[in-house]
């Protein structure tokens, strides 16, 4: 009990530190979520959009959903070796299932009568996906965004137990050196991290939805029902 | 042969196994066969304890839960945001923040593992009986079943299919998120992982171990998917027409 008080002492005297790993824990998100969102959505809106490919879209996430996330960085270790490139493949495979199901279904699912309407509007296919389609689709396929955002930025502390760059990871597997206090705070700020990023994108979520949308919103909702679909994988 | 191994380049030593293993190859099978049943098999059954356990507490409590929010509309909301923020905090942060309270114990790691299966299952409950129609509650009603009757012979039975595909989304959770427990308890699939690693990165262990995590999520998986259609037959005969 006494070591949990003495965390807060231990996050208050080592801020940069701290800050310093939180940011390389972004980072090596960022970069993973930035290769899993440029594969994974133009596929899936395209997928959604010729209203194709659904037994794929839908089942890669039930089996990207049961992949446990530390043996697919085991199992990728092996093969490409230690490293923040490895983590950031392992991350990718773990990010892309929920995201490409999610842009697949939220296009997919858009009204067929909008979609009528709009091609009747003489709007061209270009104009149909991407005036049409796109935005009515962004709050779900938004909600898919965060959810693998969250679970990105909560596995990259797994590194550090395999011996790779993992963030604040890296100060909670290393009790040697910063001892309870310290791998407890560490431990806190992973944890604040995580639910910060979750309400960070719930209000990009917000911020995306088409003004027309947002009254009818309820955006712990949307979360849900998307989760519904594609629930989140487990870190 | 002792000799002849002295005057060879400094290789890393994995140990005194065959010429595959002492050359970290990719994948020996010899040390597979070697260690499975002392190494691989008990971390599989581990494995499959800590998932087992950790899914039936965490099913007893969030079942309970959803049929208190099923009659009581106003448990649904507190319940679902502890077990949100629950669900959200990463497992390596969980796990060390229970350590101060009940040490390296398997019950740190069960109590991680049962709180990440609460939203899930809960959830899952409380729509699928949410979704079972009025009419059918009506009809019911109006053949004279009890309110605790309505429960397990009418909505609980339409509301299997969600609840077993929330099961299913937990098991794998927990399945997944087992293998980081080894950090705490050196049980699970895990315990091999970590090992592997420390073992200058022995490859041949981290395929073992990690293809039998990956294996074994998705034969759980497999599996609930055929329990869930076992178990509501009906869906099958509706859709034969």
């Amino acid at each position: 009990m006494k070591d949990i008080v003495d965390a807060f002492p231990f996050i208050a005297d080592h801020v940069s530190l701290l800050l310093g790993k939180a940011g390389a824990q972004l980072a090596v998100a960022a970069m993973a979520m930035a290769v899993a969102l440029a594969v994974a959505v133009p596929l899936g809106v395209w997928l959604g959009h010729v209203h194709r490919g659904s037994f794929l879209a839908i089942n890669v996430s039930n089996v990207g959903r049961a992949l446990p996330s530390l043996a697919i960085i085991a199992i990728l270790i092996a093969p490409l070796g230690l490293g923040r490139s490895t983590l950031i493949i392992a991350l990718v495979v773990l990010a892309v299932p929920p995201i490409l199901t999610n842009a697949y279904t939220a296009v997919d699912g858009v009204d067929r009568d909008v979609v009528d309407a709009a091609r009747g509007m003489g709007m061209r296919e270009r104009d149909v996906l991407l005036r049409a389609e796109l935005p009515l689709a962004l709050p779900l396929l938004f909600a898919a965004i965060r959810t693998a955002a969250v679970y990105v930025v909560a596995t990259v502390p797994l590194g550090a137990l395999v011996g790779t760059e993992g963030g604040l990871g890296d100060i909670i597997v290393d009790q040697a050196s910063y001892r309870l206090p310290g791998v407890l705070g560490a431990a806190l700020c992973v944890a604040v991290l995580a639910l910060g990023v979750d309400a960070l994108f719930a209000g990009l979520q917000r911020l995306v939805t088409p003004r027309g949308l947002r009254a009818r919103i309820d955006y712990a909702a949307v979360q849900t029902e998307a989760s519904a679909t594609v629930p989140r994988p487990a870190y | 042969m002792i000799l002849a191994q002295a005057s060879q380049p400094v290789i890393p030593n994995f140990g005194a196994g065959s010429s595959c293993e002492r050359q970290n190859g990719a994948f020996c099978w010899s040390w597979v066969r070697d260690n499975w049943s002392d190494v691989l098999w008990p971390a599989l059954r581990e494995h499959v304890i800590l998932t087992l356990l950790a899914v039936v507490i965490g099913f007893a409590i969030a079942f309970a839960l959803a049929l208190a929010a099923h009659r009581r509309g106003w448990v649904e909301r507190p319940v679902t945001i502890t077990t949100g923020v629950l669900y959200t905090i990463p497992s390596l942060a969980l796990f060390q923040l229970l350590v101060p309270f009940t040490k390296l114990t398997t019950l740190t790691a069960e109590i991680a593992l049962v709180s990440y299966t609460l939203l899930i299952i809960f959830r899952n409950t409380l729509a699928g009986l949410r979704g079972v129609p009025d009419d059918v509650r009506e009809s019911a009603r109006g053949m004279g079943l009890s309110r605790g009757q309505l429960l397990w012979r009418v909505e609980l039975p339409l509301a299997l299919p969600s609840i077993v595909a929330g099961v299913r989304i937990a098991t794998v959770t927990v399945i997944s998120l087992a293998t980081v427990a080894a950090f705490v308890v050196n049980k699970g699939l895990g315990a091999p992982i970590f090992d592997a690693i420390q073992r200058s990165v022995f490859k041949t262990e981290l395929f073992a171990a990690g293809g039998l995590a990956v294996a074994l999520a998705l034969a759980a998986d497999a599996l609930l998917v055929l329990a869930q259609r076992a178990a509501t037959p009906w869906a099958r005969a509706g859709r034969r027409t």
